[in-house]
């Protein structure tokens, strides 16, 4: 490598500046560089989509037609809960890590994150959590399949895959718990001067938010699961009717951490979107201390709504009516956030580049997602939506065209920052026009299929269903094979892009990460940087 | 006096009228799933009615909503781009706006908030029943006890499963057409069992629902809703059907391979001929002294379910 041509000792010596580590294994394996460790979270959740997407092919190829053409049902079961383990703990969870990872160091002026040696082992658990969670597909009697929730009984019926699944769970739970100790103690101890916390920027805000719901239920999530193991290995009964165990605490134990999981993979999202949106609209965030509040609430609410997932398990009347309020009370908080984001555009100067035109549909989609979600609080409506492709759709809304689609505009949006080049606009604007199509072919005809009675997680169904699952199904693999220009525009804006980045990038962009050269050098802020309230995204909040 | 109007407003219109009137109509007319069906049908009893029009209110406040959010934003769009000259203004917060968007969404949850729990009062209310079924889920069929009928205990008990059409048809690439499996003119592919639960038109009956085996959960659309079967644990819920029909429903909570395999079927007949169907069903009929073990084999059933209704 030294003693190859004149360019490649150029960008040798250019490394050499920056102190990179040489070697792939030192490089990447040893690491403790929070940008790279963020690159490694961000391939890992893109590999993990794909997987986790493979499944939802599958799953869409054998209901494109009423009838059992593809599998036997116990596959399609073990499809439809690795599917929801994969891209819950292992697309969207890591991509949000990740972007924390490249970002929050870069936006709050600090030279890495606070414990990078930690940072490294998070990040590494999760390929051999993940390998053994995908391992159980080849063990005998296949994968998991009592559904991602993991309701005893059933769960635990399968085979040596409810180890295998556990363990995986314990490790991505350390991962996280180990990831977000590390984002609090950043963001609390690593800010510049000036960088108060009340100026920091919002998906910096919507991390920290983050970080706290994750260290609060995952351990939950973990004691949940420990459960599960002993009743099936170690003779107890926590869940075991039989035994004077309760089948339901079980769901009330796993929907404490669940809910608060549902936010955790959508504040972020909010975050992202608070920063692209003002920055396309030439114009600083609307209500930004009011933004900071909105989220602070949603994430105490997540606390107090868990059992709207389990209106029909029979709750006493009282049960029923505190988390119907409660879960209503969510819309507040939300539809702020969402009247803030369009006041951020109202008045602006607006161009529509990718991230932003990801950003409005995020608005405008998510926004149909929350729709669904008022619908499903109400409580006699919610018995009859419950357990149907209603509550499907709704959650696909809101993590598909929110929680990925905020992901995808993120990408877009600090790609030039991380590579030093520019993606290719066009292919860009063919990958969302794509996306924003298809995603609605997908999912919105299963409203009507939820609507008509169909019950989620079945391989097969009555002939009346039939028209709508197709075009479900073809809304599926127009999506699916829409995600391959996603890796084609990433792979050709890194390595073959000869369109070189700006430092500010985006004309509208403010906020420290613009201060920095593109591609960010490979330490940053070594000394803290003197910020004035022009560099912030959101002006001056202390008019 | 709305029809003239319509007629006074052009072809065009009357035509777009008539066909959504179409939709609504046809939404009451159906019972069971169609193809192409949009909305929830509204059912065969007053809950279910209820909750439909809690489901259209639900709705209507939705469509609202997003109507002038998304008109807001289409029009944010197109009057603040960059392209047709728009330069940007620097305000970023006005407390009276945030007041009135914070305020203004209560009202309206408010207003939901009550038909709701007004609705889910009386749907809480169990007493008073005429009859009472026991439903028990196992994998992958529903057992039905009549416990009590008119305060009698009537030792009626059956399983039922999935239909033989329907189990052959749904076979592993069977290579046999969905299509053809029919009950009646009604497709009912995976939607039809060999013994339905019959029950009395306008009769109230509560149902208690258990599970032996994992968690089931028992519903029909028609009916309004579905309660979970859950293994060691009685919930109850009731019905009081308006009109005879056959009405068709799934399990609904995840419960392994089969679960797809589970429909359950309700037929509701008149009070009449339940009555003629109850007693051709009863065990030994004949006999005077037959029905006391019956009944001695029926009561701890009924004293089990009248104790044990409010789950812990």
């Amino acid at each position: 490598m030294a003693h190859a041509a004149s360019p490649a000792i150029h960008a040798d010596v250019h490394d050499d500046h920056d102190h990179k580590p040489q070697g792939f294994l030192h490089r990447w394996l040893f690491t403790t560089n929070h940008k790279d460790i963020g690159t490694l979270y961000l391939i890992f959740s893109l590999t993990m989509f794909f997987i986790g997407g493979s499944a939802a092919m599958l799953i869409r190829a054998e209901l494109f037609e009423p009838g059992m053409q593809l599998m036997r049902p116990e596959f399609f079961n073990q499809l439809t809960t690795m599917h929801g383990l994969i891209m819950i703990f292992g697309a969207i969870m890591p991509a949000f890590v990740g972007l924390a990872n490249w970002m929050l160091p870069m936006m709050i002026g600090a030279p890495d994150m606070a414990l990078p040696r930690m940072n490294n082992w998070s990040f590494w658990i999760l390929p051999f959590a993940f390998l053994m969670l995908l391992g159980t597909f080849f063990m005998p009697g296949g994968a998991p399949q009592g559904g991602w929730t993991m309701y005893p009984p059933l769960s635990i019926e399968g085979g040596m895959n409810v180890a295998f699944m556990i363990f995986a769970i314990h490790m991505m739970g350390i991962s996280s718990i180990m990831g977000a100790i590390n984002i609090i103690a950043t963001i609390l101890n690593m800010r510049a001067p000036g960088m108060d916390l009340l100026r920091m920027p919002v998906f910096v805000w919507s991390w920290l938010i983050t970080a706290f719901l994750l260290i609060a239920v995952m351990p939950v999530l973990a004691g949940a699961v420990t459960m599960l193991l002993t009743d099936k290995y170690f003779g107890t009964s926590f869940f075991n009717a039989a035994g004077g165990g309760d089948p339901v605490m079980y769901q009330h134990i796993f929907w404490f951490f669940g809910h608060p999981e549902v936010y955790i993979m959508i504040l972020p999202a909010f975050g992202i979107v608070s920063e692209i949106i003002p920055t396309f609209s030439r114009k600083p965030l609307f209500g930004y201390t009011a933004m900071v509040y909105a989220l602070a609430s949603i994430a105490f609410l997540s606390f107090i709504v868990w059992a709207h997932h389990m209106f029909a398990v029979g709750m006493p009347l009282g049960g029923e009516l505190f988390f119907m309020y409660a879960t209503m009370l969510i819309a507040i908080p939300t539809g702020v956030k969402v009247f803030n984001w369009i006041t951020t555009m109202w008045g602006g100067s607006l161009t529509f580049e990718t991230p932003m035109l990801f950003a409005i549909a995020f608005v405008i989609l998510f926004t149909i997602g929350g729709f669904s979600g008022v619908m499903l609080a109400l409580v006699p409506a919610d018995f009859q939506y419950q357990d149907t492709y209603f509550v499907v759709a709704h959650f696909h809304y809101v993590l598909v065209t929110g929680a990925a689609f905020g992901i995808m505009a993120a990408a877009y949006y600090w790609l030039p920052k991380w590579s030093g080049n520019m993606y290719s606009e066009k292919w860009g604007k063919i990958h969302f026009w794509s996306s924003a199509i298809a995603v609605n072919v997908l999912f919105f005809p299963q409203h009507f299929l939820g609507l008509a009675g169909m019950p989620r997680r079945i391989p097969d169904y009555n002939v009346a269903f039939a028209n709508f699952n197709m075009i479900s199904s073809i809304g599926g693999f127009w999506f699916g094979a829409t995600q391959l220009i996603f890796v084609g525009v990433i792979v050709h804006c890194v390595y073959f892009s000869k369109n070189r980045a700006t430092s500010q990038v985006w004309e509208g962009a403010h906020g420290l990460e613009w201060t920095l050269p593109s591609p960010a050098p490979y330490h940053s802020f070594s000394t803290p940087p003197v910020i004035t309230s022009g560099m912030l995204a959101h002006g001056d909040v202390t008019h | 006096m709305i029809s003239s109007g319509v007629q006074r407003g052009g072809h065009a219109l009357a035509a777009s009228v008539l066909s959504v009137g179409c939709l609504v109509a046809s939404a009451a007319a159906y019972a069971n799933p169609v193809p192409w069906q949009l909305n929830m049908a509204p059912g065969v009893t007053s809950i279910s009615q209820r909750i439909y029009d809690l489901h259209m209110l639900g709705l209507w406040v939705c469509v609202a909503i997003g109507v002038v959010v998304f008109s807001a934003m289409i029009v944010a769009m197109f009057r603040f781009r960059k392209s047709n000259g728009a330069v940007a203004e620097t305000w970023s917060h006005s407390t009276k706006l945030e007041t009135v968007w914070t305020i203004i969404p209560v009202i309206i949850l408010i207003s939901m908030a009550w038909p709701a729990t007004k609705l889910l009062v009386d749907m809480a209310n169990v007493e008073n029943s005429d009859m009472t079924v026991k439903i028990t889920g196992y994998q992958w069929r529903w057992a039905y006890d009549y416990v009590d009928y008119n305060k009698k205990p009537t030792g009626v008990h059956f399983i039922s499963s999935l239909d033989a059409d329907s189990y052959k048809v749904s076979q592993s690439r069977s290579g046999e057409d969905p299509n053809s499996v029919k009950d009646g003119d009604y497709p009912s592919y995976l939607l039809n069992v060999d013994h339905p639960l019959v029950l009395p038109v306008g009769v109230k009956v509560r149902f208690v629902i258990t599970a032996d085996d994992v968690i089931h959960s028992w519903g029909v659309p028609s009916l309004g809703w579905k309660t979970d079967a859950i293994p060691g644990i009685i919930n109850d819920n009731w019905t009081q059907i308006d009109t005879p029909g056959i009405y068709r429903g799934q399990c609904v909570e995840l419960c392994g391979r089969g679960h797809a395999y589970m429909p359950i079927v309700v037929k509701a007949v008149p009070k009449a001929e339940f009555e003629q169907w109850l007693a051709a069903q009863a065990p030994a009929p004949a006999a005077t002294p037959a029905p006391a073990p019956v009944a001695s084999v029926a009561t701890p059933d009924a004293a089990d379910a009248a104790t044990t209704v409010p789950k812990i």
